[in-house]
C-alpha cells in the first residue's frame, strides 16, 4: 500500500501537482454532489449565459446520488456513481477551474486531455462501499436543483473521505497500469 | 384453491425490499473474504476490505449496502391453485415497493427516460411471472443498480461462431466493462431462445448462490473455465488492477431458432442483492 496523503480542499496547483496516479488520499473540506441531471442543468445554464449554482474555483465535484438520510444522519449511504457520464460535461468544468472529481470507472480522452492542460485530479473512490463512506461525510445541505431529488446539487463537508487516483495532471491511468501489471491473457 | 390477500403480498415485498438492500447474501460475503486472503494486488485487497466492511456496516446498522438500490425486479413463482384477493399481482407488488423503499429509505431511482424526472417512489418495478405447480407464491427480489446494468449487452451471434465465439464475446464484454461495473462482477449468462428469453435467462442465472454448482456437468465446466479466463483479465477489484474481476460465471441455456444464436450477457456488481420469500 502506498502512503496516504491528506489533502484539503478547494485544491490548489501545488497540492494537485504532487498528487500521482495510483496514490492513496484522504479528503477533507467542502465537496459537491452532482451527478446526470445536476451536470446537464448546470451545462445549460453556462449556455444561457448563466452562473453555476456555487464557486467552481479548486472545487471537487462527487459523482453520487445519495440514499435519503435516515432521522439523526447528515446522509444516507453516498458511493461513487461511474464516472463516464458526466464526460460530455467534465472538460468544461474543469475549464472554468474544476479541480477534482470523485468517482468510478473509466474516463474519455477529452476528460484526461482536459485533467493534463488545466491541472485537475480524477479520483476513483470504491463502488458499491456506500455505507462506509457516507461515514466520512459529517454534514449535507441541497444548494440547487432541489426537485432531482437524489441528483441535487448538495454542499458536502467531508472528514478524510477515501480515495485513489486514478488519472494525474502527468498522463498517468491507473485503471491502465493496473491492468497491465496483473493481466495474465 | 388457496386465497391469498394482496395486503400480504405487499406486506412481503415490503420486507424483502429493505432486507435486500441491507444483507449481503451469505454465499456473495464468503466469496468475497475468500478473493480478500487470495488477491495479490495491495490495490485490490484494500478495496475488498472496504467492500467486506462497508457490507459488514450495512447489515449492523440496517442501512443500504449501496445508495443505488436499484430497480426492483421481480421474479415471482405463482403457483396456480393460487387466487389473489383484493388487487391485481402487480399493484399489490408496486404497492410494497412503494412503502418498502420509504420505510427503508431507500434510493428512488426510476425516471422519465426523456425527461429524466424522476417518479418519486421507485415504481413500476419489473415484475416477471411464471406459472408453477402447487398454492404457494414465491417472490425474489433483485435490487438491480445501474451501473452494471449499462455494462450488460444481448447480442444475436451467429450460429457459425459457435461455443468459442460465445467464450470470446463474454470474455470481451467483461474486459470492456472494466471499472465500470464495479468488478468483482457476477457474470450472468443466457445463451438460446430468443431475443428477450436470452436476457431473462441471464438474469435469472444471477440468482444462483454463488456456492451452488451448474448441475449440468458441462456447464459447470465451462463456468469455471469462464470465470478462470476472466480473472486473468487484470482487471481487479474497482479495476485497480488484480486478480478477483468475477466472483462467478453462471450459464443457463434454452434451445433457440434454426437461424439464431442470441446471447445475453448481464453483469451484476459485488453488491449482488437478492431475497426470497414464500407466502
Amino acid at each position: 500500500m502506498a502512503n496516504i496523503i491528506k489533502i484539503k480542499t478547494p485544491l490548489t496547483d501545488d497540492v494537485v501537482y504532487q498528487l500521482k496516479s495510483g496514490d492513496s488520499v484522504l479528503i477533507t473540506g467542502v465537496m459537491y454532489t452532482g451527478r446526470d441531471a445536476a451536470h446537464k442543468r448546470m451545462i445549460d445554464a453556462l449556455n444561457r449565459g448563466e452562473k453555476l449554482p456555487f464557486d467552481i474555483q479548486g472545487q471537487i465535484i462527487y459523482y453520487v446520488g445519495p440514499s435519503p438520510a435516515k432521522p439523526g444522519k447528515p446522509i444516507g449511504s453516498a458511493g461513487p456513481t461511474t464516472s463516464y457520464r458526466m464526460d460530455a460535461y467534465a472538460p468544461t468544468l474543469i475549464k472554468l477551474g474544476l479541480k477534482g472529481m470523485v468517482g468510478k470507472g473509466w474516463r474519455a480522452k477529452e476528460v484526461i486531455d482536459a485533467c493534463i492542460k488545466y491541472k485537475a485530479i480524477y479520483f476513483g473512490a470504491t463502488g458499491g462501499a456506500g455505507a462506509l463512506i457516507a461515514r466520512s461525510i459529517k454534514k449535507a445541505e441541497i444548494i440547487a436543483y432541489e426537485d432531482l431529488g437524489p441528483e441535487a446539487v448538495r454542499r458536502i463537508e467531508v472528514v478524510d473521505f477515501p480515495a485513489i487516483v486514478i488519472n494525474d495532471v502527468y498522463g498517468n491511468d491507473l485503471y491502465v497500469k493496473g491492468v497491465e501489471q496483473y493481466k495474465q491473457i | 384453491m388457496r386465497e391469498i390477500n394482496a395486503k400480504q403480498i405487499t406486506d412481503a415485498v415490503s420486507d424483502l425490499c429493505g432486507k435486500a438492500n441491507f444483507d449481503i447474501p451469505e454465499d456473495v460475503m464468503n466469496v468475497l473474504r475468500k478473493a480478500y486472503d487470495e488477491e495479490v494486488s495491495p490495490q485490490g485487497k484494500d478495496v475488498l476490505k472496504q467492500i467486506i466492511d462497508n457490507d459488514e456496516i450495512a447489515h449492523n446498522e440496517q442501512v443500504p449496502m449501496c445508495q443505488d438500490t436499484g430497480l426492483a425486479v421481480f421474479f415471482v413463482e405463482l403457483g396456480q391453485d393460487v387466487h389473489i384477493t383484493g388487487s391485481l399481482l402487480n399493484d399489490a407488488i408496486n404497492e410494497g415497493v412503494r412503502k418498502g423503499y420509504k420505510d427503508g429509505y431507500l434510493r428512488k431511482s426510476t425516471c422519465n427516460p426523456f425527461t429524466r424526472k424522476n417518479v418519486g417512489d421507485n415504481t413500476p418495478s419489473i415484475i416477471h411471472v411464471e406459472v408453477v405447480a402447487g398454492d404457494k407464491i414465491k417472490l425474489t427480489m433483485a435490487a438491480k443498480g445501474g451501473g452494471s446494468e449499462n455494462m450488460s449487452r444481448v447480442m444475436m451471434m451467429k450460429p457459425s461462431d459457435g461455443l468459442e465465439g460465445i467464450k470470446k464475446y463474454i470474455i470481451d464484454r467483461v474486459r470492456e466493462s472494466g471499472s465500470n461495473p464495479c468488478p468483482p462482477v457476477i457474470v450472468g449468462v443466457g445463451i438460446g431462445g430468443t431475443f428477450e428469453r436470452s436476457a431473462l435467462i441471464a438474469k435469472k442465472s444471477l440468482l444462483r448462490p454463488l456456492n451452488v454448482q451448474n448441475p449440468d456437468p458441462e456447464l459447470d465446466k465451462l463456468e469455471k473455465e469462464l470465470l478462470a479466463s476472466i480473472n486473468k483479465l487484470g482487471i481487479g477489484p474497482m479495476g485497480l488492477g488484480g486478480r478477483t474481476t468475477a466472483l462467478g460465471v453462471h450459464v443457463i441455456v434454452e434451445p433457440c431458432h434454426i437461424a439464431s444464436l442470441p446471447l445475453a450477457v448481464n453483469i451484476q456488481c459485488h453488491s449482488a442483492r437478492h431475497k426470497e420469500i414464500t407466502i
